[in-house]
């Protein structure tokens, strides 16, 4: 009990001869985002089911993409199937490991009240945002990186033929998942409800941007619409960059539509994030 | 006693004309449904100076400490922390200061030390992660996670963030809620030598004995409004001492002297008074002159359990009758 105290006491004298020496070392940009990732990195670490589903879902969902998707269906589309699948798993990898984590994990720590905690500290808003997304984002690019090696390696895919396209398509896509993820946490309860408020977008962007099903294989009017969905302009960025083929005003149109979605759920991350519980 | 704070005098003193350190003027604050929960709330806490709100819950001093700490606007008033808006200058005073709050969340899967390490990382000037933990006596758990810590503990490693940055100004919203008699008093030990130290700080409580102890001055509030504001002294001033005994079987309250102003519930008596001293004299001679046994005697002088029922009292009469 006195032991306690005086340990305590003692901490506390020790104090005054530090005090000097580390009072003006102010925080800076890089170091917030550092010390929130890092939390987040272990954090993910420990949570079996979403690596789990980050790391083997994409490589079930290629794989049954290839046995399913007939390569008759693609005749005169310029696409192979293993071309479609693996693209097609980048789509997966996008919606899975930023968009489905990250719905969790900002409603984790709204509920768990750490985000009104972080708040009254020195990080901004938008930092604490950030931060929490970092490592999804980076798990993300990280497998986005195999599918494109093994592809390459082992699936008779050629090198990504304008692989600016590709970085730029695969960066427009981590931002814009990661402000729909934010948008996506201020319309779900708990953790577990997240499973549900994820669907929508998960089964519009499969069936209608490209990730199971081609455009190129629907019908044109139909086609025409799903070019509209969030995802799409991502996928056709992505494509492109790797399979070359698109249009420039293809790609504009491509471009143009991720950036007004991700303009979008920014906005609506401005007006309607929740930082406190839903109770 | 060395200081466990810095609060630095080289810091940049940037405070009111006034010399306050933290000011709130005129507040109001109504939630979303309409609900007043801040009606009106003005008050100032000098350098150095340890300020406590106390008030039963839902008394509006949480919802008052959120507006001080830049959480959220007032819709009327205006709150200055070091000189500043804590909203919409955020980036200049939360460097400066501390903030524990009633509820604060920490990732339960992370360890106490990953959670300190993720803190300091966004804190200007954080102390070393196990100074920190030993100044709240957290050092024998840094490597358990935040989810297997008792309340008690949990409350101790957010007492731990508060104090990370040694701030100037710090804001503990009931800090001992949920600590065994322990904890309080180390905690309130604490406290105090920060305070010795020159922080200022804003503390509100439900714990009237944490008031009398540690606080400069205070203030009651009720139903978002402060009802009386002062040193414990000047709070208490106006109140009456208390003296209470039960009566043996077959002295009815009616022997008692007339002097005494005497309350009976019963065979149990309680007298107000604001000549302790004197009543007492006087009920004691008569008790010993007719052989009278006092059960269970108990006098106290009026003390800030006293002033705060009867303000909670008052206040909710004065409601009933207004009704």
């Amino acid at each position: 009990m006195t032991t306690t105290t005086t340990g305590r006491s003692a901490a506390a004298g020790t104090t005054t001869g530090t005090t000097a020496t580390s009072a003006a070392a102010g925080t800076t940009l890089r170091g917030r985002l550092t010390a929130l990732g890092r939390a987040e990195v272990a954090l993910l670490a420990r949570n079996r089911t979403a690596v789990f589903v980050s790391l083997l879902m994409p490589a079930a969902m290629v794989l049954a993409m290839k046995s399913t998707l007939k390569q008759s269906v693609l005749d005169g589309t310029g696409l192979s199937v293993a071309a479609a699948a693996l693209t097609g798993g980048i789509g997966i990898v996008l919606i899975q490991a930023v968009y489905m984590n990250l719905v969790s994990s900002y409603v984790a720590r709204r509920e768990d009240l750490v985000l009104k905690r972080l708040r009254t500290g020195e990080v901004t808003d938008r930092e604490i945002l950030v931060g929490t997304a970092l490592p999804s984002v980076a798990l993300a690019l990280a497998q986005t990186a195999v599918i494109v090696v093994a592809g390459t390696a082992f699936f008779g895919l050629a090198a990504p033929q304008r692989p600016e396209l590709l970085v730029a398509g695969l960066l427009l896509g981590v931002v814009l998942l990661a402000a729909l993820a934010a948008a996506t946490s201020a319309v779900t309860r708990t953790v577990q409800t997240s499973q549900l408020t994820t669907l929508p977008l998960f089964f519009i962007s499969m069936m209608g941007s490209g990730l199971f099903v081609p455009l190129e294989i629907m019908p044109d009017p139909m086609a025409s619409v799903c070019e509209l969905l969030p995802v799409t302009g991502v996928m056709t960025l992505v494509r492109t960059g790797w399979l070359g083929g698109a249009e420039g005003s293809d790609l504009l149109v491509a471009a143009l539509t991720g950036l007004a979605w991700t303009a979008f759920a920014v906005f609506a991350v401005q007006r309607r994030f929740r930082w406190d519980p839903r109770r | 006693m060395a200081p466990a704070t810095s609060a630095s005098s080289s810091a940049p003193t940037s405070v009111s004309a006034s010399g306050a350190v933290i000011e709130a003027a005129g507040v109001r604050r109504r939630y979303a449904g309409g609900f007043e929960a801040v009606a009106g709330v003005s008050f100032s806490v000098a350098r150095g100076e340890l300020f406590a709100l106390l008030g039963t819950n839902g008394a509006g001093k949480t919802s008052t400490v959120e507006l001080l700490e830049g959480l959220a606007r007032p819709d009327t008033g205006t709150v200055r922390v070091l000189g500043h808006d804590p909203f919409r200058e955020r980036a200049a005073v939360r460097p400066r200061i501390g903030v524990m709050l009633q509820e604060g969340g920490f990732p339960s899967e992370l360890t106490v030390t990953e959670t300190v390490r993720m803190w300091a990382g966004c804190t200007s000037g954080a102390r070393p992660t196990g100074e920190a933990l030993e100044l709240v006596g957290l050092g024998h758990r840094a490597r358990v996670r935040v989810k297997q810590l008792s309340g008690g503990e949990r409350r101790r490693l957010d007492l731990a963030l508060a104090l990370l940055g040694r701030p100037e100004v710090l804001f503990l919203d009931e800090p001992t809620t949920g600590l065994d008699a322990e904890g309080r008093r180390d905690t309130w030990e604490l406290v105090r030598e920060l305070r010795d130290g020159g922080t200022t700080v804003l503390l509100t409580t439900h714990y009237l004995e944490e008031a009398e102890t540690l606080a400069d001055r205070l203030a009651i509030m009720h139903r978002g409004r402060i009802v009386t504001a002062g040193t414990t002294a000047e709070v208490t001033a106006a109140r009456p001492a208390r003296i209470r005994f039960e009566l043996p079987q077959g002295v009815p309250p009616a022997r008692l002297p007339l002097g005494l102003r005497a309350a009976a519930e019963g065979h149990r008596i309680e007298i107000r008074t604001h000549r302790l001293q004197e009543s007492l004299d006087e009920l004691l001679t008569w008790a010993r002159e007719s052989g009278v046994r006092l059960l269970g005697l108990d006098a106290r002088s009026a003390s800030l359990e006293e002033a705060f029922l009867d303000i909670a009292q008052s206040a909710s009469e004065s409601e009933k009758v207004a009704a």
